[in-house]
């Protein structure tokens, strides 16, 4: 869809080539402040990895990103196309948050796949249900699709009966069918086997090697050190340190990130 | 000589449930019909119900709320057979007071709306408890997947909540609707001609009470047989994408 580009709500200046700009985002959950301020830029084609403890606001940051959580403050703005807000901080139209969102593919921790729909079924349903794509199209589409993602013969079967790995890669087949312009992926690997995480990070090496935009939150720090080509470390709610991945893990600054870098291995 | 008195009375037993006069066959097969229909009425009108007031307890206002829990503890505190008599007496009455007020002619409401409309606030009380559980039972990624892809409220509920909370609620909706069929007996006391009230017609006119209940026992047991082999295929579809407890196997 063309119209997100052509939105007139573009900010004066913005580069064309922000598929996601994040300024100076707050977001409290009551009385907790869970991000204190963070601005980050993904060009198109860029792969930003955000790094960070557990409670550091990664998850929160990243939904942010398509409104699942309000943000308390800041502006979001997604392939030039800022979204309105009320002076309260909430989106102020659920169609352009719709809109956006249908661009915008998620790849949840807990693949999150419709259980009562197979597989075919998963990938089909937002090109046909929320873009209005014919189904025929979208049904030769989503097959080559899973074909890419290893999952030709899975089409027809319900994820309950696949492994992890699989249904994170239908997720993934999933959020590929909205022909997104950008994906977001919160820690893809982490409910996953060790043995089945190489067949995910496989899959998204893949699509960061064609040129795809995405934010990455992850704990693997191996992979996001080769496939990211920005990367931010989050500390309570605060971007601590960012840069290229050689200078943020061969030279770390701050004593912060190098306890954490060790930490984790 | 029992066995010659039980074969004579078997005789005159299918006699009198013939179908055709003198048989009372088809007055019983017309109050099963209506049964039905009342049942059929209350149990949608109580899913709709239903579906609505889960929505509301889980979704809306505090006042909204407030408003749904007054509904679903009364209805199901007060006995039915007296909500049958205050909701048929009260909507009647109100029904003609207004049309009074209107200066329109009164009418005497059919047995048959007063039925569902009665039968129905009731089952919707209990549905909406029944959807509320199963709808909380959806696991939470699944509708919030369905909003991180942008669709809209209305789609998310009949594309994903929906469908994703149908296995948790069919044993609730099964047992509702055979509470529904049996719940039309009820409507007898207000003279509607559903099955108990036309057994009772043919019972007390030809004195053969044993006959025509146990005929009535066994066709609600039948209509009971019948809703729990529709509902186990319904079930079995429902549950399409969950893995059996018992394993592979089946
Ligand atoms: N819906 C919520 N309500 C209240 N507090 C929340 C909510 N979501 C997150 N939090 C809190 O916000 C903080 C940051 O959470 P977030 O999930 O963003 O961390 P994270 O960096 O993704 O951590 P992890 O690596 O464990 O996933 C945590 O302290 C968490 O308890
Ligand atoms: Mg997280």
């Amino acid at each position: 869809m063309t119209e997100i580009a052509e939105h007139p709500a573009r900010r004066p200046g913005a580069a064309t080539d922000e598929a996601i700009r994040v300024e100076t985002l707050h977001k409290s959950f009551g009385a907790l402040e869970v991000l204190k301020g963070v601005s980050l830029t993904a060009h198109k084609g860029d792969v930003v990895a955000i790094i960070g403890g557990s409670g550091s606001g990664k998850s929160t940051c990243l939904r942010c990103i398509n409104f699942l959580e309000t943000p308390t403050s800041g502006r979001i703005v997604i392939a030039g196309e800022e979204v309105a807000l009320r002076p309260d901080g909430t989106p102020a139209s659920r169609r352009q948050i719709e809109r956006l969102r249908s661009r915008l593919g998620m790849v949840f921790q807990a693949f999150n796949l419709w259980t009562h729909r197979t597989l075919l079924e998963n990938v089909i349903e937002v090109p046909v249900h929320v873009l209005g794509v014919p189904r025929a199209e979208a049904v030769d589409r989503a097959r080559g699709l899973l074909a890419r993602v290893g999952l030709s013969e899975k089409a027809d079967t319900y994820p309950a009966f696949l492994s992890g790995g699989q249904q994170q890669r239908a997720a993934i087949a999933r959020a590929l069918a909205i022909e997104p312009s950008a994906m977001l992926f919160d820690e893809p690997t982490s409910a996953l086997d060790p043995e089945l995480v190489g067949e995910v990070l496989g899959v998204i090496r893949d699509l960061a090697s064609e040129g795809r935009t995405m934010i990455l939150v992850t704990h693997e720090m191996k992979f996001a050190r080769e496939v990211a080509d920005h990367v931010i470390y989050l500390h309570n709610g605060l971007i601590e340190e960012e840069g290229p991945p050689e200078a943020l893990f061969g030279a770390p600054r701050s004593d912060r990130l190098r306890q954490f870098l060790k930490s984790v291995g | 000589m029992p066995a010659l008195a039980f074969a004579l009375d078997l005789a005159t037993s299918l006699d009198l449930l013939a179908y055709s006069p003198p048989g009372w066959g088809a007055n019983l097969l017309r109050g099963l019909a209506n049964s039905l229909k009342i049942a059929f009425g209350a149990f949608g009108l109580g899913l709709l119900i239903g579906i609505a007031g889960a929505y509301g307890k889980l979704y809306g206002g505090p006042v909204l709320r407030d408003l749904l829990a007054v509904y679903t503890t009364v209805v199901r505190a007060v006995p039915e057979l007296v909500l049958i008599l205050i909701l048929y007496f009260a909507v009647t009455d109100a029904v003609n007071q207004l049309l009074v007020a209107l200066g329109q002619p009164r009418i005497q409401l059919s047995g048959l709306v007063a039925g569902i409309a009665v039968l129905g606030v009731v089952q919707g009380a209990y549905a909406t408890e029944v959807l509320r559980g199963a709808i909380q039972a959806v696991p939470p990624g699944q509708i919030e997947a369905a909003r991180a892809y942008g669709m809209p409220p209305v789609m998310l509920a009949r594309r994903v909540t929906l469908p994703a909370m149908l296995p948790f609620a069919i044993p609730g909706l099964a047992n509702l609707w055979l509470i529904a069929t049996k719940d039309t007996a009820l409507l007898a006391i207000v003279g509607f001609g559903e099955l108990t009230q036309e057994t009772r017609q043919a019972a007390g006119t030809t004195k053969a009470y044993f006959t025509f209940y146990l005929a009535a026992g066994a066709l609600y047991l039948m209509v009971t047989l019948i809703s729990g082999t529709l509902f186990r295929r319904l079930e079995g579809w429902a549950r399409r994408g969950q893995p059996s407890l018992r394993g592979t196997a089946s």
